[in-house]
């Protein structure tokens, strides 16, 4: 936006007990009109009971080129998730 | 999640030689058959990212201006009700244009450079929106018809390779199915209506029937860059077979409202199983994207007015949020 | 939920029908008035905003004439009012009627309106009129969000440059003259205050005064002097924006009569 209306990303929570969730972007003045047009651009259906607006250049964000050392390490761990154990039909609640 | 910011965008090629950049385009490739999404800072091909950017930008300037024939109507919507669904359904294209320009500044580009393309008159955007609103029927047909014809197109994109777009589009797609059902409701309206309604109605038919057709551009002989786009999952269909799919399933529709669709050529083919249907005047479809269409100089005025005339308002709306900021660090 | 349909049990129909109006055609021609900016705003994202206020105002109408239709018991219906009346007959706020002029002046007019109807609705939430109390319950949320944007472009029109400081001043000093009869009671608002289905408006004076005087100063911008009360669109004496709006707006019923859409 010429000027200077930055660019916010906005994410928004639809509904209580759920996190909240990037919805896309939109340029505002300032931060309560940058809430403001996020209402009006992303919760027209009733979608949204909490909003949260970040200057775009606040998000610091890992980098796709070190998705190797960042995440393959956790791949090895299998350990962690639960189908790694064997356990007997008849145990219940585990 | 991932930022906007430009100077990190690439960091794979700044070093890259000729055999890194076929090693990256291999496993960029790889991904795309292999049906992974591409994201905002994954490696990617120059040519596919300047694809993207025209292509979501054409379709976010589509939805921008296409507020402005619905719009039209606003004020002389014929009831309350159809006032209301009328406002909010031009305020929901506004709302894709929106989801589609954040899109695409994902891939690089400033929201401010495309809007001077489109007010410059250089980007493009859907030729149908050049088209005048001339009665309330065209509010009906333009719902129908060209709603009708752009989630035929948009429903094939929430699966494009590309995160950001696709995603956009299912948003989209989603708020795309009550905009197609209120234009049929008005034709079924006035199909049923008076003598003059039909009229109206079988009028707003014929002026908007071959615009419509035509919004799937052109015959796959003269698309040059279809095979590309298929290959990088940008397209899904092209444009003959979502064309054939929209009249099949069109045709029906207006013989249930009575109408009679202005192609003497249209006559369902037994053996194929499809509509059959007349050649399409392509020099027209060419005139209007050159910039000749009825409207394209209204359309294109009516935004660079608003945009100049409401410069002081965002110059105003910037002065203050610097002038909160210094106060904030005067008090800090 | 109780209505007040038959006249023989209810002495205040006619000053119920009357209020109904007032309200309804003050949100229908509000709306009316913010509509013609879709498309034309000074960004897209304030065409949304827009819109979206637009939109607000033309559902409370439609709830308040629908209302007011049944009041009336001459089978009308929201339509039938809002088409096929003429200028006469709709006794909106003049104020709501007043042209949209720069996208400053949209901003005052709705200021003062959202403020003055912020007032209104939360008087209502306790009407002994219990349909009318159940609109103004849904109403009063919207126009609580409508105030939180007219004020803040206000505060950021005002406070902004020179010149949209000299916009939004040069705007509020010519609408000014409107806002007398926003609080001007008359024997209809009388009648109802005494049958406990509308607030007193001299009660709600106060509030919407300090409020505006707390916006404006943040705005920087000056109050107005006084004027006196001398437009009384909610008596059905209007400014001549109103017949063209109107013109505009019933063509379409006018010219097809009888015609289902």
């Amino acid at each position: 936006m010429s000027n200077d209306w930055p660019l916010y990303e906005v994410f928004i929570r639809s509904r209580s007990g759920l996190e909240h969730k990037h919805v896309g972007s939109l340029h505002a003045a300032d931060a309560t009109m940058a809430v403001d047009h996020a209402r009006d651009v992303y919760t027209r259906r009733q979608e949204g009971v909490s909003i949260w607006v970040v200057r775009s250049s606040d998000i610091v964000a890992s980098d796709p080129k070190d998705a190797d050392a960042l995440f393959e390490p956790a791949r090895d761990k299998v350990y962690r998730h639960p189908t790694f154990y064997a356990i007997p039909d008849e145990v219940k609640n585990l | 999640m991932y930022t906007q910011g430009l100077d990190s965008l690439g960091k794979e090629c700044v070093h890259s030689s000729a055999s890194d950049t076929a090693v990256l385009e291999e496993r960029f490739q790889g991904k795309v058959d292999a049906d992974e999404k591409i994201e905002p800072k994954d490696w990617m091909p120059d040519a596919y990212r300047q694809t993207l950017i025209r292509q979501i930008s054409q379709h976010a300037h589509s939805e921008i201006v296409g507020m402005l024939p619905e719009g039209n109507w606003i004020s002389r919507a014929p009831t309350l009700r159809r006032k209301a669904v009328l406002i909010a359904k031009v305020q929901d294209e506004g709302g894709h244009g929106m989801y589609l320009y954040s899109a695409a500044e994902t891939l690089g580009i400033e929201r401010e450079q495309m809007l001077e393309q489109l007010l410059a008159g250089t980007a493009k955007y859907s030729s149908i929106f050049n088209y005048p609103t001339l009665t309330w029927a065209d509010v009906g047909a333009i719902g129908w018809l060209v709603d009708g014809a752009a989630i035929m197109n948009q429903i094939p994109i929430c699966r494009c390779s590309y995160g950001p777009y696709a995603r956009a589009m299912v948003r989209i797609c989603k708020e795309e199915s009550f905009h197609q059902r209120q234009g049929f409701e008005i034709m079924l309206a006035l199909a049923r209506g008076t003598p003059e309604q039909r009229a109206m109605a079988q009028d707003a038919l014929n002026r908007w029937w071959w615009p419509s057709i035509m919004m799937f551009g052109p015959s796959d002989g003269e698309s040059k860059h279809t095979a590309q786009s298929m290959r990088w999952k940008i397209k899904r269909f092209t444009n003959d077979e979502l064309r054939q799919k929209f009249i099949d399933i069109t045709a029906p529709q207006a013989k249930f409202l009575g109408l009679q669709i202005p192609d003497p050529q249209l006559i369902w083919n037994e053996a194929s199983q499809h509509f059959d249907f007349g050649p399409i005047d392509w020099s027209e479809f060419q005139s209007v994207l050159k910039g000749n269409g009825p409207c394209n100089r209204e359309r294109l005025e009516a935004r660079r007015g608003a945009h100049e005339a409401g410069r002081w308002v965002r110059e105003a709306a910037a002065a203050y949020a610097a002038k909160q900021r210094a106060r904030a660090q005067q008090a800090a | 939920m109780s209505t007040a349909t038959e006249s023989t049990s209810d002495p205040v129909r006619e000053a119920r029908l009357r209020y109904l109006l007032r309200l309804g055609d003050t949100s229908l021609v509000l709306g009316q008035r913010l509509a013609e900016w879709v498309g034309h705003s000074p960004a897209l994202e304030e065409d949304l905003g827009l819109a979206n206020l637009s939109l607000d105002l033309v559902g409370q109408a439609r709830l308040l004439l629908s209302y007011a239709a049944e009041v009336e018991g001459k089978g009308r219906d929201e339509d039938a009012l809002a088409f096929l009346r003429d200028a006469p007959a709709f006794v909106n706020l003049t104020l709501a009627e007043q042209p949209n002029g720069d996208f400053g002046r949209t901003i005052v007019r709705q200021c003062l309106l959202d403020a003055w109807q912020l007032e209104v609705y939360e008087g209502l939430l306790n009407s002994s009129d219990t349909r009318l109390a159940s609109i103004a319950g849904k109403a009063i949320k919207e126009t609580r969000y409508h105030l939180r944007f007219s004020s803040g472009w206000l505060v950021r029109l005002g406070d902004g440059t020179e010149e949209s400081h000299r916009r939004v001043q040069d705007a509020l000093n010519e609408l000014w003259r409107f806002t007398t009869e926003l609080f001007a009671a008359d024997e209809v608002d009388e009648a109802l205050v005494a049958a406990g289905v509308a607030p007193e408006l001299a009660a709600l004076q106060g509030r919407w005064s300090a409020r505006i005087d707390e916006v404006l100063k943040e705005a920087a911008l000056v109050r107005p002097a006084a004027v006196p009360y001398q437009w009384h669109g909610k008596r059905g004496v209007h400014t001549e924006h109103l017949g063209h709006m109107l013109a505009e707006m019933q063509h379409l019923q006018r010219t097809y009569p009888g015609a289902q859409w």
